[in-house]
């Protein structure tokens, strides 16, 4: 059965016709066009697909599209024109390798810098426990977001 | 300490700018941005198709009938093809492996038939009906079982299959290649020794877990040009290995062609060819329309390559002041059902299991075994990570057996350059000293540290390492390199970004010969009809190889550019030099003639006519001094190894004596690189090598049960590390004894990051707790059980 949805994409709205049963994440690259969130795992373990909605991170591959009927989705694509601190921190440092998780990622740590402007690395290791990264062991991904959180607060 | 370029450049020595710098990756804002693309994110338009593979539920069976007809019959079906469509066998170094399984299957999930439709989802549901009919044949899952005289055999046709000529089939077997290493003599070493130590040691199979599953989309056009996008580490081999296997169908190099956008992690498991000869032979059979076939998750964990597992007898024998005097090392591998890459795991591991130690009597038995798992292949390591956990177990037990230091002991024992390796090549240029003595000074080893809590102990451990390219002696490299109007330049290459930040490596090199700024270099992913050739993106070994072809190629534009310089102006070739983007002269001071005033308009010259032209270069690279031929029944004779990275690694684990929980404080790693081109993506290296290292010795394995299904397929199940889940502190040591033949000095680094991390954890939960573990992983389940007395023993620590 299809459903009459509007997704609202980085500001962007798209009325859209889907299926019961289509999850966000194939929704977001198939239909619109929006190819950061990354197919990984489609069962919400590597964290490749994270976007936001309403502000909050979710994994969506465990979305179905007719639930997030006109609510804010944001992904790297709709952080802005220019880059945000903990982006530039990531350039900064060499932090990403294969860059497949970076958009989950920098999504994961927008939304932690939204919520906590001052983190201590234990809470970044919190906050990004559910994005899988196979490169780099995590810790230049976590002294930059680190860097950045203390830029922002200087 | 190489810091300037006397070692690799003609003429006047100057302070490098470029290389050793930290430099910034030059694909790092594309993939913050989300603008980096990979193959899954490219659009096909509307008439792209979907495959859904039909696979084996048996380990190993005879296949009587498939009936395909309730699934042709699903609306939105396209197409159902079998293993009769497609009768080719393929590989890299044996043909041993099937594109469809013809007449018998032989691991749990090969694929048989594949149904294409319009819609995933749709032949998804179209696959589940086709219907096949199997008859079980026993099954072989343990190596030392499969070399039984009366085990199954996998592969009635061994003594049929093309191989390189430095394998070893034993047809009438399981054992696809027998590697024999011989020096000296073992019998009188052991006879020399005070104390001989013997052991086995137990590696599982492990799987590479690269976040981007395997992915790839075939287009069989009407022109029948075969056009395949490819997240691959390996370009030019899939696109000879495609056209190998479709010869028959009248495909040659010439009409096949592979396009690698960004490839989300590789580790080892998108070189060669595994699924990717799926997408190949279906597009051939949906002409016309592009078809996709992308792993689920499970399948990535299941059907592609694994590595392989190991059982390894080590027999060493040492004298009581700690000279190893013999060494008798046969490793028994579990490679699974098909080999044609893994048994070069097995060859590699053969030559090298000496690890880095300087010994007069060797003898090493490698044997490829065949077993009803799925394909063993290449990761990250190829071989040595395998084999290092039972050699460097064996040495640190060796050394308190004689009572000595096992990091003295690795000290008297280390190889060094101009020693005979096993083989009988000489050792190349090392640091290992240095890389010993700074690692051990970084976890301060020899000082006792206290526990952080009540019922915990502490204990360090340390490791040498050791790692050749394990490559076919005549693998290449090649380079174009073009400037545009502004004196930006483009280089052309074939090696893959696979995260290691070769692109910007490449363009450091450039940088350095030209003066042009790497954030005015673009260094794209390749295509085969566009980019010159790299053999693949494997064995740590691009950084060296094609940083060579890159060097070259920027040589030979410089050539260009200071002869047109001279032709125009008159000064001598060799008083012009290139210096922030100007050729400059060394006898007139204040000429200064800026690249983009030349590079693509020439000069002009006082009548009015303009000299040069576009300025372009091109590079080639193969290491001429190596031969695989050497005697099999001893392997002396060749050359088979370019070169080896050394190292040494050490780590201080807390360990809560009653749950086993293993907490790594500190882990250092020091590496010799050669030259560090660029010191921030070796840093990288390090610590993403040791945490992937960790993870196989603390948190990983694969689970098959007594049927060979996988059960752990999935990341809930098979637990890679987190963020929280690295060690409290890593130490990334680089050490810089030049290679002669590498850019800069440099050599390969990328694999061996990861490769002491199970012994020098091993090693160091003997040394907290008394208690050895000879079978990986060692988890906090292993460690518990293995405490004689759990409870209570902490005040005896």
């Amino acid at each position: 059965m299809k459903h009459e949805i509007v997704l609202d994409v980085n500001g962007e709205t798209w009325p859209l016709a889907v299926e019961s049963s289509d999850v966000l994440l194939d929704v977001l690259r198939m239909r619109t066009g929006v190819k950061s969130p990354k197919v990984g795992c489609e069962r919400g373990d590597c964290g490749a697909c994270t976007v936001l909605l309403d502000g909050r991170s979710v994994r969506s591959c465990l979305v179905l599209a007719v639930e997030v009927d006109r609510q804010a989705i944001t992904t790297v694509e709709g952080l802005g024109e220019q880059l945000t601190p903990v982006q530039q921190a990531f350039i900064d440092t060499n932090a990403f390798q294969c860059g497949f998780c970076a958009p989950g990622i920098v999504m994961a740590a927008a939304e932690l810098l939204a919520t906590n402007a001052d983190p201590t690395r234990a809470d970044i290791q919190e906050a990004l426990g559910g994005n899988l990264c196979r490169c780099t062991g995590y810790e230049p991904v976590i002294d930059a977001v680190l860097a950045a959180a203390r830029k922002d607060s200087a | 300490m190489n810091d300037d370029v006397r070692l690799y450049e003609s003429g006047a020595p100057r302070q490098l700018t470029t290389v050793g710098a930290p430099v910034t990756r030059i694909d790092g804002l594309e993939k913050v941005a989300g603008s980096a693309r990979y193959v899954d994110d490219l659009d096909f338009g509307p008439d792209l198709l979907y495959a859904e593979i039909v696979e084996s539920p048996h380990p190993h069976a005879l296949i009587r009938s498939i009936d395909t007809a309730a699934a042709e019959a699903v609306p939105g079906v396209v197409k159902v093809v079998t293993g009769r469509d497609f009768p080719y066998t393929f590989g890299l170094y044996m043909k041993d492996r099937y594109v469809f399984a013809q007449d018998r299957v032989r691991f749990v999930g090969e694929q048989v038939a594949a149904v294409i439709a319009r819609d995933p989802k749709v032949a998804r549901r179209a696959a589940r009906l086709v219907e096949v009919t199997y008859e079980a044949l026993p099954a072989v899952f343990d190596p030392l079982e499969a070399l039984d005289g009366g085990a199954v055999r996998l592969h009635p046709d061994l003594g049929e299959y093309p191989h390189v000529p430095w394998f070893f089939p034993e047809a009438g077997s399981n054992v696809a290649h027998h590697r024999k290493t011989r020096k000296g003599d073992v019998e009188a070493g052991f006879a020399a020794a005070d104390f001989v130590l013997e052991d086995a040691y137990h590696v599982p199979r492990y799987a590479h877990c690269a976040i981007e599953p395997h992915v790839v989309v075939g287009l069989f056009d009407r022109a029948g040009r075969l056009t395949m996008w490819s997240a691959s580490q390996s370009p030019y081999t899939q696109r000879h290995l495609f056209a190998e296997a479709l010869a028959p169908m009248g495909l040659s190099d010439f009409d096949v062609r592979v396009v690698t956008p960004y490839v989300g992690g590789g580790f080892g498991g998108k070189a060669g060819v595994s699924m990717e000869i799926l997408g190949a032979a279906l597009a051939t059979a949906v002409r016309g329309h592009p078809v996709k076939v992308r792993w689920t998750r499970e399948q990535e964990f299941y059907n592609t390559y694994q590595r392989q597992g190991l059982v390894a007898d080590i027999k060493l024998g040492v004298t009581g002041d700690g000279r190893i005097t013999a060494l008798e090392h046969a490793l028994y591998w579990d490679a699974g059902a098909y080999v044609e890459y893994g048994a070069n795991v097995v060859n590699a591991a053969g030559l090298s299991a000496t690890g880095p130690y300087r010994i007069s009597n060797v003898k090493i038995d490698s044997l490829c075994v065949y077993t009803n798992l799925p394909p063993g292949g290449p990761y990250r390591g190829f071989g040595y990570s395998e084999f290092h956990f039972g050699l460097e177990s064996h040495i640190t037990r060796a050394a308190h057996a004689i009572g000595m230091d096992p990091v003295e002991f690795r000290r008297r024992n280390a190889i060094a350059e101009g020693d005979t390796l096993a083989y009988g090549a000489p050792m190349n240029p090392s640091g290992l000293q240095e890389a010993i003595d700074r690692a051990a000074a970084a976890i301060d080893w020899g000082r006792e540290e206290a526990p952080l809590a009540p019922g915990h102990a502490v204990g360090k451990g340390f490791a040498l390492f050791w790692k050749a390219p394990a490559m076919p002696p005549n693998a290449s490299s090649a380079a174009f390199l073009k400037f545009n109007e502004d004196g930006s330049l483009n280089i052309s290459v074939s090696g893959m970004e696979i995260g290691q930040g070769y692109l910007t490596v490449m363009a450091q090199i450039a940088s350095e010969v030209l003066s042009v700024p790497t954030s005015k270099i673009r260094v794209e992913t390749p295509d085969t009809d566009r980019n010159p050739y790299e053999w693949q993106t494997v064995a740590s070994h691009v950084t060296w190889s094609c940083g060579n072809a890159v060097h070259a190629a920027a040589v030979e534009a410089r050539e260009k550019i200071l002869e047109v310089v001279h032709r125009v102006h008159g000064f001598e070739e060799d008083s012009l030099y290139l210096e922030d983007e100007a050729v400059r002269c060394m006898t007139d001071p204040d000429f200064a003639l800026p690249l983009r005033d030349f590079v693509i308009n020439g000069i002009e010259a006082p009548d009015g006519t303009f000299k040069g032209g576009p300025i372009i270069g091109s590079g080639n690279f193969m290491p001429e001094f190596t031969s695989a031929y050497s005697d099999p029944e001893t392997s002396q004779g060749g050359h088979p190894n370019v070169h080896y990275t050394v190292g040494a690694a050490g780590v201080v684990l807390e360990i809560d004596r009653e749950t086993g929980q293993v907490k790594v404080r500190k882990a250092a790693l020091a590496v010799d690189v050669g030259k560090a081109i660029n010191p921030s993506l070796i840093e990288g290296q390090i610590t993403g090598g040791i945490v992937q290292g960790l993870a196989t010795v603390l948190y990983e394995d694969m689970r098959f049960d007594e049927h060979g299904r996988l059960l752990n397929p999935n990341f809930t199940d098979y637990k890679i590390p987190t963020a929280r889940d690295i060690p409290d502190e890593m130490i990334p040591i680089i050490v810089e004894v030049a290679q002669p033949d590498g850019p800069y000095g440099a050599r390969g680094v990328g694999e061996h990051t990861m490769i002491p991390a199970a012994p020098m954890v091993a090693n160091a939960v003997e040394d907290a707790l008394g208690v050895r573990i000879t079978s990986m992983p060692i988890t906090a389940e292993k460690v518990a059980m293995a405490l004689p007395d759990p409870v209570g023993a902490s005040s005896a620590m």
